[in-house]
């Protein structure tokens, strides 16, 4: 069973679109057992960091995630909440990722809209995507890069594109938007 | 590199597609998600699906669409027409589209714009805006394009993005139908006033108004229908074309 976190943030139907088109069963829960049991979780997110870490916090969801130890997959908030701290919202988040969450200067139009390339390491997550595939964003805020980092993106400078460290996985792109490449994305994380 | 994207806008009316015909392989020509499934395949970046129905059960009708759209489509799609107040946007948005594209309702209360941006995010916010040129200036109309509202397009686009609006999707009345090309020059300009994206509509008719866009404005999307809807430009050969001439396109 793949459990997605249930913490009342942000539009999590499309990942479990993207995951009912795979024939996968998944179940929207904050269950602290069926969290633990779970084969895969996935960690969504879109919204606010404040927010949403407030909202973990009151369902002590906050010490839960950091000692999964089935693949985790945290997807764009998802992601970044995973990190050390966030600007948004001065925010102190899950400390998984060692690294910081920045806001974009805006050189550029921010947010950071649409399909972007990134460059891959050769995490099984990325078993036969290519480093010219692209990937649909949508963000202000960035992850800075660090040793955990598994892909870049360019855009105003590079960043974090995905992160990795032992059974966590982040990206910051939404692979439930991104067309057959998504997809793909989403199938490797299912055979972790 | 970011990519240039372009979007195919579907009308759609009690449900069904307007300007649906006979596409080869397509089983019912007037069913959204058939021809939307279509474009995904063949590369479309993003989808609108603009409601044009104008009944009094709309919202119920348009959000057992987005239901099913959103269980079909691998791609982000903005859903318009009639959206004019927060729990008009929320409903729509809870039923899965990924972001609502607001136009009167923003002219009548900006605040909407604010209302929406912060409760979901300023990504779920598309602002239409259509444009009229008179005499050398450009204004803002609403209602369809039947009402003036004596606001000028660049002070508009400016307030817009002020109130937290995430991206502007802005057809010139003056192109659109025309099929003789966007129209540049006030794009550029409102790109460049604005850090947000700007979506340009309005007179696309060949692949060469779509390499214009891109290289002579800071548009980052062009959006059409009826060129997609008549088969007049195939998506994929559009793209093809346009990554040819060097532009960024996925």
């Amino acid at each position: 069973m793949i459990a997605l976190i249930d913490y009342g943030a942000g539009n999590i139907r499309s990942v479990q679109n993207a995951l009912a088109r795979l024939g996968v069963e998944s179940k929207l829960t904050n269950d602290a057992q069926e969290l633990q049991q779970a084969d895969k979780v996935i960690f969504p997110g879109v919204g606010e960091a404040s927010f949403a870490m407030n909202q973990l916090q009151e369902q002590q969801l906050d010490r839960l995630i950091p000692n999964l130890q089935q693949p985790v997959l945290g997807i764009c908030l998802g992601m970044q909440l995973l990190c050390n701290y966030s600007e948004e919202g001065s925010t102190k988040t899950l400390g998984i990722f060692d690294t910081t969450v920045k806001e974009f200067e805006p050189k550029l139009n921010v947010p950071h809209t649409g399909w972007n390339s990134c460059k891959l390491t050769s995490s099984s997550l990325f078993q036969g995507i290519k480093s010219s595939d692209d990937f649909y964003f949508v963000h202000s805020f960035y992850a800075e890069i660090c040793d955990a980092t598994s892909a870049t993106c360019d855009y105003i400078q590079p960043f974090s594109a995905a992160l990795q460290k032992d059974n966590f996985y982040g990206v910051q792109f939404h692979p439930e938007k991104s067309a057959e490449i998504g997809t793909k994305l989403i199938q490797n994380f299912l055979e972790l | 590199m970011l990519k240039k994207r372009i979007i195919p806008c579907l009308d759609i009316q009690d449900g069904r597609t307007v300007k649906g015909i006979n596409f080869e392989g397509i089983r019912d020509a007037g069913d959204p998600i058939e021809l939307a499934k279509r474009y995904v395949d063949e590369g479309a970046d993003e989808l609108v699906f603009l409601d044009i129905t104008a009944t009094n059960d709309k919202r119920k009708t348009i959000c057992s669409l987005v239901e099913k759209i959103a269980a079909e489509i691998t791609i982000p799609f903005t859903v318009g027409g009639g959206i004019s107040s927060l729990e008009d946007a929320q409903a729509v948005i809870l039923s899965g589209a990924d972001k609502v594209s607001i136009n009167s309702a923003a002219i009548r209360r900006p605040e909407l714009i604010q209302e929406i941006s912060n409760r979901f995010g300023k990504q779920c916010v598309v602002v239409a805006v259509d444009i009229k040129q008179i005499d050398d200036e450009w204004f803002v109309f609403s209602n369809g394009g039947k009402r003036a509202t004596g606001i000028k397009a660049l002070d508009w686009c400016q307030k817009i993005a002020d109130f937290g609006a995430g991206e502007i999707l802005l057809t010139s009345m003056n192109n659109d139908g025309t099929k003789a090309g966007f129209a540049l020059e006030i794009t550029h300009q409102i790109s460049q006033l604005v850090s947000i994206p700007v979506i340009a509509s309005g007179g696309a008719g060949s692949i060469q108004d779509f390499e214009q866009l891109f290289t002579q404005t800071g548009a980052s999307a062009g959006l059409a229908a009826s060129i997609f809807h008549y088969r007049e430009i195939n998506l994929q050969t559009l793209k093809n074309e346009l990554k040819t001439s060097q532009i960024p396109i996925r």
